[in-house]
């Protein structure tokens, strides 16, 4: 059901309930630059309907863009400097998550962000953003610098997932995705998390256990790929459409469950219409997320981070 | 090319049903058993080892010193958030998976003795849609560490779980970071976590807080992978070592502290929780 389609005074209300609700998300506000609120006023309408599964499985394929903007794209337009840092300090550096220490509008900012590559070659080099146990190693001696030089922590998540390999299963793929959400769960510095693209299951939430953890526009954030929910419970990976439909991945729907705290906007048609554009919004969101949790004590605020992903879940009792 | 004549049409016996082997037939070794006689073993299959799965109210009769184990939070059921319809609803498949194994959801919890030393004691249950975790598990391990680290006293936990429960969505997956950050709670009040993983402990369970125990355990030839062999094969598309996923090999490359047999695991138990109390 689309913001213009003719459903009656019932449904309009409804949706102007929803937009009173996100326009109360502060981080839109903190996005908005005058001169664009009417576009965003737009972005608002088309996010604050609920999407159907057309729309969903629209948000999917762009997500999954190929020309989609990557982590390294947004990380040289929204850093002053950046040096990357590499290696896990005891086998290897996983190419496909980067990290490192940039410079984020006069101040120092760790990143952590996962990078797939562009063509074929760089595709294998990065794995396709899947991370074995070296890259969230890595990630994690990165946050551990952050913590001790008291740097905010920036993660952008776009993964499939982890990878699912032999060497991955050996070197503790399961543990080491426990202990970065550990990591950074404990940490004294304020964190935001973003997923620009793929939030694939327990590889995206290894760095997504932030104090503020927000959405671009169409990116997706599941607990598996579509593909792999249709396999298993419809037995056939080629009803994905309708798993992303019950899944319901999208940023309005992450949103409305309570699971996310904002949704960045994307440039009309999607980010990889406009890299820049996109990198502006991107960094405004950012710093909008980072202005709502960095004053607060750092106890405090690690105790209400607690709190947060302590009542995730709905359940009766 | 070799022309064979097939006679297995003529050779088939009756249509195996959907169910596969009676779950008294041991997979190993084909031995089959009655029920008194596996009870009598801990569900050990007496002629190969096989550790046949175990429901949890059992498991808690195994571990818990006789009378001593008192349920907690046992109204915590599963809600269907999203209105989750595959080929059936959620809400059908909960009610299916209720009737069948007498529970309200995948987890029991609550205060034990094992070995007349006090702790919390945590079981997953597989008969349950696959021990997977939802917003119901996890809620109860979350309580289950919480009291553990207001009574000071450790956490125990057994494990059995596909992983989280897709049916509940993105909801299943943020239970990773909700009892990760629960086992943290517990650690800041400086109690102790034994986790004991039984086959099988994949995915979400494995990437949260089953791998944070202070001392982590298996049962012999359990399957304790982030991702399990069949999919790890479609990706890779090579052959996969013999005991991939495996306790075996798990404990080869440093990721437990050891594997029990059944029949050694409350004494087990037993002695670390001992050693923890100082």
């Amino acid at each position: 059901m689309g913001a213009d389609s003719p459903s009656g005074a019932e449904e309009q209300l409804k949706l102007r309930d929803r937009l009173a609700k996100l326009r109360n998300v502060p981080l839109l506000r903190g996005v908005g630059i005058s001169g664009e609120l009417d576009r965003l006023q737009r972005q608002i309408e088309r996010i604050a309907a609920e999407p159907d599964a057309d729309e969903v499985w629209r948000a999917v394929e762009l997500a999954r863009h190929q020309d989609r903007p990557y982590t390294l794209d947004y990380v040289e337009r929204i850093f002053d400097d950046f040096v990357e840092l590499h290696g896990d300090r005891s086998i290897a550096d996983d190419e496909a998550l980067v990290a490192g220490l940039g410079s984020f509008r006069g101040r120092t900012v760790a990143v952590v962000g996962q990078q797939k590559g562009r063509d074929l070659r760089e595709r294998h080099q990065r794995n396709f953003g899947m991370s074995n146990p070296e890259g969230y190693r890595k990630a994690m001696r990165v946050m551990e610098l952050a913590d001790r030089m008291r740097f905010p922590v920036f993660a952008l998540i776009d993964t499939p997932g982890a990878y699912p390999g032999v060497s991955a299963e050996q070197h503790g793929q399961g543990g080491w995705i426990a202990r970065c959400q550990l990591q950074m769960a404990r940490l004294d510095v304020p964190s935001v998390a973003c997923v620009i693209g793929e939030g694939g299951s327990g590889g995206a939430v290894a760095i997504a256990v932030a104090d503020r953890v927000i959405m671009q526009e169409n990116a997706i954030y599941s607990v598996i790929s579509p593909e792999g929910c249709a396999a298993i419970l419809w037995r056939d990976a080629g009803e994905a459409k309708k798993a992303a439909a019950a899944l319901k991945p999208d940023a309005a729907h992450c949103l409305e469950l309570g699971i996310i705290d904002g949704i960045v906007p994307e440039p009309p048609g999607g980010a990889h219409e406009d890299y820049d554009e996109a990198a502006r919004l991107l960094g405004g969101g950012m710093a909008a997320a980072l202005a709502e949790v960095e004053s607060d004590d750092p106890e405090e605020r690690r105790r209400a981070r607690y709190a947060k992903f302590r009542h995730m879940g709905v359940f009766l009792e | 090319m070799e022309s064979r004549i097939d006679v297995s049409i003529e050779h088939r016996g009756p249509e195996p049903d959907d169910d596969g082997p009676h779950p008294n037939t041991c997979p190993r070794c084909n031995s089959h058993y009655r029920d008194d006689e596996l009870d009598q073993t801990l569900w050990v299959c007496p002629h190969c080892a096989h550790h046949f799965p175990v429901r949890a109210r059992e498991r808690i009769g195994q571990l818990a010193d006789r009378g001593t184990f008192e349920e907690r939070d046992s109204e915590v059921r599963s809600a269907d958030p999203l209105a989750f319809f595959d080929l059936r609803a959620y809400t059908e498949r909960l009610a299916e998976a209720e009737l069948a194994t007498g529970m309200s959801d995948a987890f029991i919890a609550g205060g034990a003795m094992i070995e007349r030393r006090p702790c919390e004691l945590a079981v997953m249950d597989f008969a349950f849609m696959g021990g997977s975790m939802g917003s119901a598990v996890g809620e109860k391990f979350a309580r289950a560490s919480d009291r553990a680290a207001e009574r000071r006293v450790p956490l125990v936990c057994v494990t059995a779980s596909g992983g989280a429960r897709m049916q509940e969505g993105i909801l299943s997956l943020m239970q990773l970071p909700k009892t990760v950050c629960a086992v943290d709670d517990l650690r800041t009040a400086r109690s102790a976590f034994i986790c004991v993983m039984t086959h099988p402990t994949t995915a979400g369970v494995l990437a949260s807080f089953a791998s944070l125990g202070d001392v982590i355990v298996a049962e012999p030839g359990a399957l304790l992978a982030f991702t399990g062999p069949r999919v790890v094969q479609q990706t890779i598309r090579e052959k996969l070592p013999e005991d991939f996923g495996l306790a075996e090999s798990n404990s080869r490359f440093g990721h437990l502290d050891a594997i029990v047999p059944r029949s050694e695991l409350r004494p087990y138990v037993g002695r670390v929780l001992a050693l923890l109390s100082g």
